[in-house]
């Protein structure tokens, strides 16, 4: 358990490393933009070309991807202590299949950013609702029959989009495998996904050391005092939310959710209070570094980047898996 | 005993699963100082009756009140400072260390903005030095033994200092040495801090050597209960187990052997 000091240290490094993932995404690209140029550019004065690059592309590309990476981040930490299940990520209850299918349909539709954003965002929460819905069914709420659902749902959305792939006019065919592999290059305005990060954070952390005991079992957290049933459900409504709004901005970026709170467990430990917020600022770094690579590596081509998130965390992962074995994942 | 409240009553309890009925009408107390052991065959609805005892789980009929108020009433964070439940099957999803598992008992005393200070890692040391397991306090849970996880349990019930414990088979797992040892441990508390226990055992000897009274299930609704030396003799085990038993010795020394 690690001591308060120990966790604000902790935090406070990574707060470093998520200004200095941020800061390299405003310097690097096809534009090389000086770290002067980049501070002239955000304290309001005008250096030209370079101040519309970094105020306008690059700095809200990179807030939005903080904001996706530390909500798909914190939404898996959440879902892992709901579940109580190591292997489960953000997508695992089929919130992601529903944006899927709503992206899709809008870009089949030719619909604009606001449309499949829109639109995607209703299919999330649709998703979420009928996984609710079914698990909720008579028999109680159990892991395994929230699981089970959320996997079944999260299937028959796999099915579906696989069909609107089929039928898609080719020349859409890209956008459409971009989205689902997550992709940056389409973000609008960061303020929104933001503002949802802090707030979840804020509404999370007081939970923190109930969720501490809700993932050592239901009947032990009652038992210690925890109310479970409320407790299990705004768990749940939480992270399918956070879930839901890094998706609509972001597309299905995998990995980050899955990866990035057994990063910070293998490396601090499995306090929520620590746990939540450090998965945050890790898991929007991440992403920020990932995205920033992905317009870069191949530039002018762009890479989804859903693709990077991937190849940066497996090594990085089993690196610490090694390291740590005796201590278990 | 008579001026002293109870710290846990049950009044015309009705517990059961789907078909199954294990109690009906039950009424009893236990006062502090007082060990009540639950003694029955495997189904016979042992750890389901704890479980409503703790209120974990509704019963059908009837009410369980926790010093004088329903489980409700106090709400779930008092209630957790006055009673401690021993489940009988844990599983760790999450690694976490001795020390750590131990000092989620200080949960139920902490504010919501707390961190376990250095008395409750005090009080969590004594908990592990208390079941012997102090040597082991930065090891990983899940490397433990079978016996080694049920001391720590018990362990974190400790430090969560209830005044009733209720313990689903506390033995489970536990070799001779660490069975008395555990059951002195209780024994004692109960004596020198009031606190009163409620067991699920399943050697009636042990019972009789250290608890006050027992109560029989007999999976079919119908119970038995009362002081140790009346209910538990070879003729009411025999019964309850469906085979016969013979007893052996006397006074708090005595044991059940099958005939």
């Amino acid at each position: 358990m690690p001591t308060r000091r120990r966790a604000l240290l902790i935090l406070a490094a990574l707060t470093s490393l998520a200004l200095l993932s941020i800061a390299m995404a405003l310097t690097v690209g096809s534009l090389g933009i000086s770290p002067g140029e980049v501070w002239l550019s955000l304290s309001g004065g005008d250096a030209g070309m370079a101040s519309e690059v970094v105020r306008g592309l690059r700095l809200p590309r990179a807030l939005t991807g903080f904001a996706c990476g530390g909500l798909l981040a914190l939404s898996g930490a959440l879902l892992q202590v709901l579940l109580r299940n190591p292997l489960a990520d953000p997508y695992v209850l089929g919130i992601s299949g529903g944006a899927g299918i709503g992206a899709l349909l809008a870009m089949i539709l030719g619909l604009g950013v606001a449309g499949i954003n829109g639109l995607a965002f209703v299919g999330a929460l649709a998703a979420m609702l009928l996984v609710f819905g079914l698990a909720n069914g008579e028999g109680g709420w159990t892991q395994s029959r929230l699981l089970l659902t959320g996997v079944i749902v999260a299937a028959g959305c796999g099915a579906v989009v696989a069909l609107m792939l089929a039928v898609a006019p080719d020349d859409r065919l890209r956008g459409m495998l971009f989205w689902l592999m997550g992709d940056l290059s389409q973000t609008g305005e960061p303020g929104l996904v933001l503002l949802l990060l802090l707030l979840i954070l804020l509404l999370a952390l007081p939970f923190a050391r109930e969720l501490n005991l809700l993932a050592r079992g239901a009947d032990v957290a009652q038992a210690l005092g925890v109310a479970v049933r409320p407790l299990r459900r705004g768990v749940y409504f939480v992270a399918s939310l956070a879930t839901a709004a890094a998706v609509t901005h972001a597309g299905a970026v995998g990995f980050v959710g899955l990866i990035v709170p057994h990063l910070v467990r293998l490396a601090a430990g499995n306090d929520q209070r620590l746990l939540l917020p450090a998965s945050a600022l890790a898991g929007g770094s991440l992403l920020v570094i990932a995205d920033t690579l992905a317009r870069t590596v191949l530039a002018p081509r762009q890479l989804p980047v859903g693709v990077l998130t991937a190849l940066i965390g497996v090594p990085v992962f089993l690196f610490l898996l090694a390291r740590a074995s005796p201590r278990g994942a | 005993m008579e001026s002293v409240s109870p710290l846990l009553t049950a009044r015309g309890l009705a517990v059961g699963i789907a078909e199954a009925t294990f109690c009906r009408d039950l009424h009893f107390a236990v006062s502090p100082g007082e060990r009540l052991a639950i003694l029955g065959r495997n189904g016979a609805g042992k750890s389901t009756l704890l479980s409503v005892l703790a209120g974990l789980r509704e019963p059908r009929a009837g009410e369980v009140r926790l010093d004088g108020r329903s489980y409700a009433e106090w709400g779930e964070r008092a209630s957790a400072r006055l009673r401690g439940w021993l489940p009988q099957t844990r599983g760790e999803a999450f690694s976490a260390t001795v020390l750590e598992s131990v000092l989620i008992g200080r949960h139920p005393h902490l504010g919501r903005w707390d961190w376990e200070s250095e008395h409750d890692a005090r009080l969590a040391r004594q908990a592990l030095a208390a079941v012997g397991l102090d040597e082991l306090a930065s090891r990983d849970v899940r490397t433990l033994s079978g016996g080694e996880r049920q001391r720590l349990a018990i362990a974190t019930l400790l430090c969560q200092a209830p005044r009733l414990f209720l313990l689903d088979e506390p033995l489970a797992h536990l070799d001779l040495n660490h069975q008395i040892a555990i059951l002195e441990l209780l024994a004692a508390r109960s004596r020198d801090e009031q606190t009163a226990c409620v067991l699920v055992l399943h050697e009636p000897g042990l019972a009789v050597r250290y608890c006050t009274r027992a109560l029989l299930l007999f999976g079919d609704g119908v119970s038995e209960q009362g002081r140790c030396e009346d209910v538990l003799t070879g003729e009411s085990l025999s019964r309850l187990y469906g085979y016969p038993m013979r007893e052996v010795g006397e006074g708090s020394q005595r044991w059940f052997v099958p005939a």
